[in-house]
């Protein structure tokens, strides 16, 4: 329809529609209230956008602290028991050294040769060499979601082994053959970002480099398949790829971040040896990359030691993973960093802390009596809680405190242990920490730096150090990835540092876009930014802004619900008179003080309480409003209930301790044992009556083992949008009920959608009071469900996941 | 003496909701914020300034020497009485309404994309390409593609409200 309004000449004079001239001044007019008010509008966007950001990196923030505390506590267990204690057992081969095995012996272990392929397997079927038309087949293969038959698996991971033994630490890229390098960052499993990658600037070939920098696994659910891409790659084109390892190429980190348990998933047959495989390769891939040997490419970042002339000589294979200290020559003495500053501090503690950078000494463990793990948890629960509640994000770290929590600590155990004379130099301790720093430290404004108390790993470098660093290596830019940003890269330190973060929507359908960048001869940066955008196609800015912090919002009432007890007292004890109200001040800094997440409550009240009084909210109603379905829970009381929730990640991250052989399920003794150390470690007295109560109730099988992803199944909070899942899983359970197994406690989904009440007093929700649920038709990406089930080795798991379409969105640059 | 008190907790009330808008800004938590996002916070308070009456805030809030970054004692009294004072009043949905109608010299009931683009990129304070694209992407009907703006006020002011 052709508009009557002239369009270039006469611009400034309009008509209606008689004909009647309109003064240019009133379009002028509309026009600059019509901006007016939609800056405002998109201001208030913007402030949602933004802290909903700000909600996710607290919920990663409590979760890496969560991840930090559960490793220090194992390690301070494994330190302070004396064999025999079965939990200890348990947990120490996590602690063990490497096994010395020789190279031949490996191969003959991971061979595959016997390893053999159905006539029905359709998915590629790979020879060797590799060439490139192969790699891309590859490629098309998963995008059509099939799976690689794990004998190529390990005919690939092998040929990648022998690669990267003979790589040096540090790749020395040139683009002097005007050739464009493309670096990318976190790729976190997902496929589809690494996808579109591919789509928009082409498969690495001798003419595209490409650089990868570390973190290709966890969290995302095709892990695997970004790692045989990226290494069909690197077979095929050894100059022109380069990968570099990233603090999530670890196998413990892997335990708890989805790795291990994908691994398991997708390969029920020989998962484990693959997983094991991965295990050395990992350790084998080259730590930085330096282009011109003007920019460096690290994952994690530098610290103020960091000595490229040492990282070049280290034998990097020996570091396994972060959380293993290295191999000690003479294990009865200490291992101290050696460093004269701390000289003393670590002469006054006695028992330090496991931290990865301070690896425990070794003390006379025998003169420590016998205790039990009640006893202990309770000394070092309390102490690292206060430890923690002290910390917070980029803040001081302050060696007294964290000398006079071990005070406290010390005065707990048996005081016979002599102080421990230190130890210094042990050259393994000094690389150790050179590697810890590159995969795990994180810029930060200030000067200086310290030690990174958020990850437990590495340290928070400041714009000096850069500085310094970069002089004295004669580098001009740190390219580095590690953090996600909302945008997909940043600068920062006087853009001498560039994060990199490659893998889109990271937290949540469009919490964020990924980006990756060229360098050409001048090392100037072209940025490239995306958002797979599958799911949000159509969906205008506002609407996805919306989404976003829609799952974000249901994400922390999750978290309010699940700490309902520690809110309810801290509610009651401002609330003196027992009026059911407290103001939303007062609302918001009990919040604060019980969840610990820094985050701007006032801000976020609207949308998490629905109504208020004068000012006042009623909070025993707020709690109804807020719950969500809890699991079935007769026999389990309320507390133990939502603190088996709270931390069912590192519940889960036991379990796979546990299960050392990596197979998945766990004896009745092992979930037994399980269970009382988290209880230890939680303080918290779980009965054995209610730990005999789970162990029947899960074992669904009734063959003395329990399926861990069932377990966890049963810890997830049910609402209208997960009772379809919940459905089918109750029909395998009731299937199984059949065979005469005992009624189950837990069931993940009641038949009706009403729950039965737990107590009396806490009646559960009812389907209608779930406005401040949601109605999403998409489950938070924070949990996923795996299904159980006798799938055939090689056909692909049935998750029908929703992603099927690649849409490139790319902002003008 | 009612007066008194509920004077003073309206000002302890604004300036909490001033306090933690400014915190959502405050990267380093230091206590100041980017002045590039000084517009932002003020809208975020639910005030509606021009690019101008912005441009003016800025001036008085930046240090002698600007360094870029706003403290947050300089900008709580300018705020607490900005708001107090309740400058830069809501535009309502009528008003709003009628802008989009002067716009609409045919009378169609509709705009079109590419007048509309024009019209806030050319005149007034003029809108930059991204933020044309993202008012379009709320904006246009995609069947018709056409801005039906009757509708689009309705659905955005609707927002307002959740």
């Amino acid at each position: 329809m052709g508009c009557g309004v002239t369009k270039t000449s006469e611009f400034n004079r309009k008509f209606d529609k008689d004909g009647n001239v309109i003064p240019a001044a009133i379009t002028m007019k509309a026009a600059v209230l019509i901006q007016r008010w939609y800056r405002q509008y998109a201001a208030r966007m913007e402030v949602r956008r933004r802290y909903t950001w700000n909600i996710f990196q607290s919920m990663e923030y409590a979760d890496l602290q969560d991840q930090i505390k559960l490793y220090n506590f194992l390690g301070y267990l494994m330190d302070n028991f004396t064999p025999p204690s079965s939990e200890r057992n348990l947990i120490s081969h996590i602690f063990r050294e490497n096994e010395v095995c020789r190279d031949a012996e490996w191969e003959r272990y991971f061979s595959y040769t016997n390893i053999d392929v159905p006539d029905i397997y359709s998915g590629p079927r790979l020879t060797f060499p590799l060439d490139m038309d192969q790699a891309a087949d590859l490629v098309e293969a998963f995008k059509k979601k099939q799976q690689l038959h794990s004998r190529y698996v390990l005919q690939l991971l092998l040929e990648t082994w022998k690669l990267l033994k003979v790589l040096p630490n540090i790749n020395r890229v040139s683009t002097c053959h005007s050739k464009e390098i493309t670096i990318c960052g976190d790729l976190h499993g997902q496929l589809e970002d690494l996808l579109l990658i591919f789509y928009k600037n082409g498969m690495p070939s001798l003419e595209k480099p490409y650089v990868f920098n570390g973190d290709y696994v966890d969290r995302g659910k095709d892990s695997i398949e970004i790692l045989l891409i990226l290494f069909a790659f690197l077979l095929v084109f050894p100059g022109d790829v380069y990968l570099n390892r990233g603090n999530h190429e670890d196998h413990i980190i892997n335990l708890r971040y989805g790795f291990t348990k994908e691994v398991l998933n997708k390969y029920k047959l020989h998962g484990k040896r693959i997983l094991k495989l991965l295990q050395k390769i990992f350790s084998w891939l080259p730590l930085v990359t330096v282009i011109d040997q003007r920019v460096l490419i690290v994952h994690g970042g530098i610290s103020d030691t960091t000595n490229l002339a040492l990282i070049a000589r280290v034998d990097r294979h020996r570091y396994v993973s972060a959380l293993r200290p290295p191999k000690k020559k003479t294990p009865s003495r200490t291992n101290v960093y050696a460093d004269s500053e701390r000289y003393d501090e670590m002469i006054i503690c006695k028992n330090r802390r496991g931290s990865l950078t301070f690896p425990k000494p070794f003390g006379a463990r025998e003169s420590f009596q016998r205790r039990s793990l009640q006893d202990f948890s309770r000394a070092v629960a309390r102490t690292l809680e206060e430890e923690f509640e002290v910390r917070r994000r980029q803040g001081e770290f302050s060696l007294s405190s964290f000398s006079k929590s071990h005070r406290i600590l010390s005065s707990a155990v048996s005081s016979d242990s002599e102080p421990e004379s230190s130890e210094f130099t042990d050259t393994s301790n000094e690389e150790w920490k050179q590697i810890l720093d590159l995969l795990w430290s994180d810029p930060m404004s200030h000067d200086g730096c310290i030690p990174n108390e958020v990850r437990g790993g590495g340290c928070y470098w400041g714009p000096d150090v850069t500085e310094g660093f970069l002089n004295r290596h004669n580098l001009q830019l740190i390219i580095r990835s590690h953090e996600c940003k909302q945008d997909g890269y940043e600068f920062c330190h006087n853009r001498k540092v560039l994060t990199l973060f490659s893998a889109s929507n990271y937290y949540e359908v469009g919490s964020n876009r990924g980006a990756f960048v060229r360098l050409g001869p001048d090392l100037v940066p072209y940025f490239v930014q995306y958002q797979a955008t599958s799911m949000t196609r159509g969906l205008s800015f506002p609407q996805n802004v919306k989404r976003t912090e829609h799952t974000a919002l249901k994400v922390l009432r999750e978290q309010l619900f699940v700490h309902k007890s520690d809110l309810l007292s801290a509610f009651q004890e401002i609330d003196k008179e027992n009026t059911g109200l407290i103001c939303l001040n007062e609302w918001a800094s009990a919040i604060e003080r019980v969840l610990h997440l820094d985050l701007p409550w006032r801000v976020l009240h609207p949308q998490l309480v629905s109504s208020t009084t004068d000012g006042r909210l009623d909070y025993h109603g707020w709690f109804r409003d807020l719950a969500l379905k809890k699991p079935s829970s007769e026999h389990i009381e309320q507390t133990m209930l939502e603190t088996l929730y709270r931390h069912r990640s590192t519940l889960e991250t036991i379990f796979r301790i546990v299960d050392t052989d990596n197979s998945g399920l766990i004896t009745f003794e092992d979930f037994r044992q399980t269970l009382k150390l988290l209880s230890a470690y939680l303080k918290m007295e779980i009965s054995d009556e209610v730990i005999n109560k789970l162990v029947i109730s899960t074992d669904t099988n009734n063959d003395g083992s329990i399926d861990i992803d069932e377990f966890m199944e049963a810890f997830r909070l049910v609402d209208k949008s997960r009772l379809e899942r919940g459905k089918s899983l109750l029909k395998l359970m009731q299937d199984n009920q059949e065979t005469e197994s005992p009624q189950p406690v837990y069931s993940t989904a009641p038949q009706t959608s009403q729950c039965p009440a737990s107590q009396p007093a806490d009646p559960p929700a009812s389907n209608t009071t779930d406005s401040a649920c949601s109605q999403t038709a998409n489950p938070p990406a924070l949990q996923t469900a795996d299904s159980p089930g006798s799938l055939a080795e090689d056909c692909p798991a049935s998750q029908t996941e929703d992603l099927c379409h690649i849409s490139v969105v790319v902002p003008p640059q | 003496m009612a007066d008194k008190f509920n004077a003073e907790s309206i000002i302890t009330e604004t300036q909490k909701r001033i306090s933690n808008a400014f915190d959502v800004f405050d990267h380093e938590c230091n206590k100041t914020v980017d002045v590039r996002e000084i517009g932002t916070i003020i809208r975020s308070l639910g005030c509606f300034p021009s690019e101008a009456e912005l441009h003016d805030i800025i001036a008085e809030l930046e240090d002698e020497e600007p360094t870029g970054f706003v403290r947050y004692e300089k900008f709580l009294p300018t705020m607490t009485k900005i708001l107090l004072e309740r400058k830069f009043r809501p535009i309502t949905e009528d008003l709003l309404l009628q802008a989009f109608k002067v716009l609409d010299q045919q009378k169609n009931g509709h705009l079109e994309p590419e007048e509309l683009t024009k019209y806030l990129t050319q005149e007034g304070e003029s809108f930059t390409q991204e933020e044309i694209d993202e008012m379009l992407s709320a904006a246009v009907d995609p069947d018709k593609n056409a801005i039906l703006y009757k509708d689009f006020v309705s659905m955005m002011t609707f927002d307002d409200t959740r």
